[in-house]
């Protein structure tokens, strides 16, 4: 007995469709976010993220709606990110049934929106979203980049997370920018340096693409959840499948 | 069957309202005390801080103990559970002291917040846990548990590092520390559960 091993699908919303193209490219329509939502709970998600890429203005409308919908049919956790920027933006998708919110850019230009997330709606609601990428402008080799993968900021990703640990973080949803998309591997790497400077839940993120490559960011890269999105979308194989195969490996996984 | 959610502002009581519409049951939100005696049922739901929650639930207080006192079922999920006691080590401020017993945080040498699906072992009779597989999997997001004073009421443990209460039944006083409106099928269960024993 003891805690499973998560497996968590993330969807990307435009507009309220799922997309899907590397997140930090281009984008194609593959569904409906409620639809899929269920798809996945039924085949055993322990959890969804949903992070809103819109870039428009009345975005939030949009999201609110979506996050409603969602919640009043599915009976696991959820996770928002996406364009959160303050307190009340957290707050109101909070009252509309996300269990989670990640915030990533806002987290890293303003640290203390994770304090007093944490302070108010407790650390257990509050994901720190960090995106990496391996440079030579830090000393452990891997440098925090923000809005999207676009800003290089000059931070060390161990020393980010450690901050974002401090202040109050739940959880970390670290995304390797080498790997999102290529279907390589998560980055064991990444993971590894991350995972034993933090005592907080991670969540592995980017470039998962076999089954193998889930055992290793458990097994090896000591994650606590694997974040996938296109695998999944484009059907390479089930949840229920990457659950049978860790289970048959010796990881603790919930098989429904 | 009507029940009532007392909501202390920062709890998720959207997923919870509509977990128990699925099942058939209309909420109402609470937030006159006054309301409580009408009420089929209370639900203590499940964010937040013990010190901010005390503090909100100070006006609840006296209307929650009458109600505690007619034996109108009371069910506390996560933190609602654990303002059944009187005090936490996550901070100050008073819960209402309906068990004795108080909260404690993990001592484990694994990662604070216990937070993803874990089991729960039945280790009493239990209205809650009627008919659940031996292996229930349940959603768990916290940093404390309760420690009540009498192990009689302890009716589900689950383990991490070591074996806490997960499932407290005492009376009318029905708590879970883990979300049943997370919990899938199980949690689904668990709230029928408890509405079949109110229709009782």
């Amino acid at each position: 007995m003891g805690l499973a091993k998560r497996i968590i699908p993330c969807l990307d919303v435009d507009k309220g469709r799922v997309v899907k193209g590397k997140r930090f490219g281009d984008l194609r329509d593959v569904g409906d976010p409620v639809e899929m939502a269920i798809k996945y709970r039924d085949d055993g998600a322990d959890e969804i993220v949903f992070l809103d890429i819109t870039a428009t203005i009345e975005k939030r409308k949009t999201l609110i709606e979506v996050v409603e919908k969602v919640a009043s049919k599915i009976d696991i956790p959820f996770t928002v990110g996406g364009g959160i920027r303050n307190v009340e933006d957290a707050f109101q998708l909070l009252r509309s049934g996300a269990d989670k919110i990640s915030i990533n850019t806002a987290a890293f230009e303003n640290p203390e929106i994770i304090s007093t997330l944490a302070d108010k709606f407790g650390s257990q609601c509050v994901v720190v979203a960090i995106d990496a990428k391996r440079t030579f402008n830090t000393r452990s080799g891997y440098e925090v980049f923000t809005h999207s993968g676009k800003v290089a900021t000059e931070t060390d990703v161990v020393e980010w997370a450690k901050k974002a640990e401090a202040l109050g973080s739940g959880e970390l949803l670290l995304t390797s920018i080498d790997r999102d998309g290529t279907r390589m591997g998560y980055d064991l790497d990444l993971l590894k340096l991350v995972t034993s400077s933090v005592k907080i839940p991670v969540i592995a993120s980017g470039g998962v693409g076999s089954l193998d490559h889930f055992y290793q960011a458990f097994y090896f890269g000591n994650a606590d959840a694997t974040l996938a999105a296109s695998v999944f979308h484009y059907g390479d194989f089930t949840i229920k499948q990457i659950k049978e195969f860790l289970y048959l490996k010796g990881i603790k996984v919930r098989l429904v | 069957m009507i029940f009532g959610i007392i909501d202390y502002g920062a709890s998720n009581i959207f997923s919870l309202i509509h977990a128990l519409k699925r099942l058939n049951i209309n909420t109402k939100i609470i937030g006159n005390p006054k309301e409580i005696e009408s009420l089929d049922a209370v639900i203590l739901p499940g964010v937040g801080n013990f010190t901010s929650a005390s503090q909100i639930m100070l006006k609840f207080k006296e209307n929650l103990l009458k109600a505690c006192e007619s034996n109108i079922p009371i069910f506390g999920i996560c933190l609602g559970l654990q303002l059944f006691f009187e005090e936490s080590e996550e901070g100050f401020g008073k819960g209402l002291a309906f068990l004795d017993g108080k909260v404690v945080k993990f001592k484990v040498n694994l990662k604070v917040p216990h937070m993803g699906w874990n089991s729960i072992k039945k280790v009493r009779s239990s209205t809650l846990l009627k008919d659940l597989n031996s292996e229930a999997w349940a959603y768990f997001a916290h940093s404390y548990y309760p420690l009540p004073k009498n192990d009689e009421i302890i009716k589900g443990v689950t383990d991490y590092g070591i074996e806490f209460p997960s499932v407290i039944e005492f009376k009318n006083l029905f708590g879970t520390q883990f979300h049943p409106e997370k919990s899938g099928i199980t949690g689904q269960r668990i709230l029928n559960n408890f509405i079949e024993y109110l229709k009782k």
